[in-house]
């Protein structure tokens, strides 16, 4: 069993949790991701690491309440357990000799994408956030951004903070003003990360993306999360997340199946979740 | 008594109901039945069966104190040599190695020395109140990585000679390959409960949620005291064909898919794990997950397929899993390849594109291998495909531990006593040994 030792709202939809897991704590880097069970024959979901605390044996996950799982999860209060915690599993985001970086978060994507940032900032490159949102409720970790970056630009998508518009409109005027970036690091819906690609792809900008498919086992077992690179000469190859990633090189990446290959479950999400919230409203 | 050239018949769930239910197909011998099968033994002195057994179990012994009522004493023949006789009883390929040398066997059928094992060991777990006693500690401190059956199997003959053994998994569950992808229907879950709790008894420590070479490495686990590991990691990497449409939606390794259902319980109607109920679905592969992903696809209500690229002679899979898939209405579409995956707007599984094969010349390793028929293609409507084409050994110890070598195939080299190229580290089952072909 592990405990949650704190539990903070970040908005309406959005949880942050920091579990006690001195084992995954001790090794997790950015970039990596932790499965976990709330309760026994519960659902087993993939979180990337949001953050750790080696000393204290902590690691913080941040989660947008989506279906059954995420809803339960949402449901437990600082002190109570969870059943399994599993990790670090996946590669780390390779941030080494990185000196000028454009950090790109969409929605609760922010929540990886803040301790990528934190370490580059850390290591003493030059760190550009841009993070959007739908609207200024949806807001997260504004403060967080701002504290690890050299410049922060917060976009929503009708205008009610920050600036009106997706993240890629900022980031294609820096382009377009010639920000030499070594890398543009992007977290976020595939969508999002998808139309990253696309303004960043006339510059020739290397731009790594998370990817968060279905996943069961997260050691490469069950081949659910595979998703297609697409190499330069054309050849298509399949990867594994859950070994071979999360990061990989967003230029190969074939979004339109992964986006499709996401949708597999979606009904049955909806309406698990309907369900598992009736049920808390019952006992209410 | 008149002499039975036959093995006395396993009694089964009828076909109709069982392929509706998750029920273990198998219901195993009355005492009455097994004494008979028993007293088929000839107990000749040169036991061939007891040199085909992998653990070399005394079988002659054990079949000896059946036919003597002492069913408690044909137990602990089998516990000096086995630490799982009631899985092993119901999932070890005995055809091909136990009875495949029987001596009866070589005028009539074989003593039913797997129905015999797996009678024995359910008799004692339901009968004996007796629970194993920890040994005294010899003070060396052993690792196990995984709790499939070569890790179980592995820490019990160890904690038996007295060593803190430890075992470390990576799922939630332990149990391995028992939980996430034998049926219920095949192996019980609480039959594998049983074992590792006769495991626990021992003294053997069983800690779930830790991936070594990831939570903890091997250099780690040394570090801590360990003085030597066991790797049993297994082969769990799954295979794909390589063409296209493997990535459309509703196309699932067999791994995926009997995860979901064994592990995660998703044929449960209150299970949060999702799984999809087809209507039609295609498993291609012949081998032993293959037949438990058609059975439990079927049991979800899906008319099936198999589909295999060579003849049935040359199925994988054991003759019984065969047998009693096409009693649960499975198809076998045999001398048949899959070539492309056909699908629909939405990116779901539509069709199947196959190619008929025949054998040609034999090959390196004397099967003869299947070549297409020129111009057999043809397209059959399914709505889900569930490939199932063997597997091979996770990478993760080998890229996280300096020193340790592995085959072509991924498999860990080991020298006669089961050690690796880095000293103290031992490994076995899937994760050596090239496993049966699946395909």
């Amino acid at each position: 069993m592990f405990k949650i030792v704190s539990k903070r709202i970040l908005n309406p939809t959005v949880t942050e949790m920091e579990i006690y897991a001195p084992l995954v704590a001790k090794k997790a880097e950015p970039g990596q991701f932790i499965i976990l069970r709330v309760e026994e024959d519960g659902e087993r979901i993939p979180l990337t690491v949001a953050g750790y605390d080696r000393e204290k044996g902590l690691v913080k996950i941040i989660f947008q309440i989506v279906g059954a799982t995420t809803e339960k999860l949402n449901h437990k209060e600082e002190g109570e357990y969870i059943s399994d915690f599993v990790g670090p599993l996946g590669v780390p985001t390779h941030v080494e000799g990185l000196k000028k970086v454009c950090v790109i978060g969409g929605g609760v994507g922010c929540a990886i994408a803040l301790p990528i940032a934190e370490k580059l900032h850390e290591m003493g490159a030059s760190v550009t956030s841009i993070i959007g949102f739908r609207n200024k409720d949806l807001l997260i970790l504004e403060e967080e951004f701002k504290n690890a970056s050299d410049k922060c630009i917060v976009m929503t998508d009708d205008g009610s903070y920050g600036n009106k518009g997706n993240v890629t409109m900022p980031l294609k005027e820096m382009l377009e003003a010639k920000e030499d970036f070594d890398c543009i690091i992007a977290i976020g819906p595939l969508i999002m990360m998808k139309f990253v690609v696309s303004t960043a792809k006339p510059y020739s900008i290397p731009v790594t993306v998370s990817m968060n498919p279905i996943m069961i086992d997260g050691t490469g077992m069950c081949g659910g999360c595979r998703l297609t690179l697409v190499k330069e000469d054309g050849k298509r190859v399949t990867k594994f997340a859950c070994i071979d990633g999360p990061d990989f090189n967003g230029y190969e990446i074939d979004f339109d199946e992964a986006m499709m290959r996401s949708r597999q479950y979606a009904e049955f999400e909806k309406k698990k979740r309907e369900e598992t919230c009736a049920l808390y409203k019952k006992a209410n | 008594m008149p002499f039975d050239p036959k093995k006395h018949i396993m009694p089964t769930q009828d076909p109709a109901i069982r392929a509706t239910n998750f029920k273990e197909v198998a219901l195993g011998y009355s005492p009455t039945v097994a004494k008979d099968e028993a007293l088929r033994c000839l107990n000749c002195p040169t036991k061939p069966c007891v040199a085909k057994c992998p653990v070399h179990i005394d079988i002659p012994a054990f079949i000896k104190k059946i036919k003597e009522d002492d069913l408690e004493g044909a137990y602990s023949v089998i516990n000096e040599s086995s630490s799982l006789p009631a899985v092993c009883g119901r999932v070890c390929p005995q055809e091909r190695q136990c009875e495949s040398a029987c001596t009866l066997g070589i005028k009539f059928e074989p003593v039913g020395i797997g129905r015999l094992e797996r009678f024995v060991a359910d008799y004692h777990n339901e009968n004996s109140k007796t629970k194993a006693v920890k040994p005294e500690s010899n003070g060396h401190k052993v690792a196990v990585v995984g709790s499939g059956p070569s890790g179980l199997a592995c820490a019990s003959d160890l904690a038996k000679q007295g060593f803190e053994v430890t075992i470390y998994e990576a799922l939630h569950k332990a149990g391995g390959v028992l939980i996430y992808g034998i049926p219920e229907f095949r192996l019980p879950k609480k039959i594998v409960a049983r074992e590792i709790e006769g495991l626990k008894e021992l003294g053997v420590d069983i800690e779930t949620n830790v991936v070594i070479g990831k939570t903890i490495t091997i250099d780690e686990l040394f570090e801590e005291g360990y003085e030597a590991i066991f790797v049993g990691s297994g082969a769990g990497l799954p295979k794909f064909m390589g063409i296209p449409g493997e990535s459309l939606k509703n196309v699932f390794s067999a791994n995926e898919f009997l995860t979901r259902i064994n592990l995660m319980g998703a044929y449960l109607p209150e299970s949060d794990t999702p799984i999809f109920h087809a209507k039609k679905v295609a498993v291609v592969g012949g081998g032993n997950v293959a037949m438990d992903a058609a059975r439990s696809a079927r049991r979800l209500g899906a008319e099936v397929s198999i589909v295999y690229r060579r003849t049935e002679k040359e199925l994988p899979a054991r003759v019984e899993e065969v047998e009693h898939a096409k009693e649960e209405g499975i198809k076998f579409e045999l001398l048949t390849n899959p070539i492309e995956i056909l699908g629909s707007e939405d990116g779901s599984v539509s069709s199947l594109k196959c190619i008929r094969m025949e054998l040609g010349e034999p090959d390196a390793s004397g099967r003869r291998s299947p070549v297409p028929v020129k111009d057999s293609e043809f397209v059959e409507d399914f709505d889900c495909v569930i490939m199932a084409l063997g597997t091979s050994p996770n990478p993760l110890i080998k890229n996280t531990t300096a020193g340790i070598e592995t085959e072509k195939h991924g498999c860990l080299i080991v020298n006669e006593e089961e050690e690796t190229t880095r000293q103290n580290v031992f490994a076995g089952g899937d994760a050596v040994a090239k496993r049966l072909l699946e395909k």
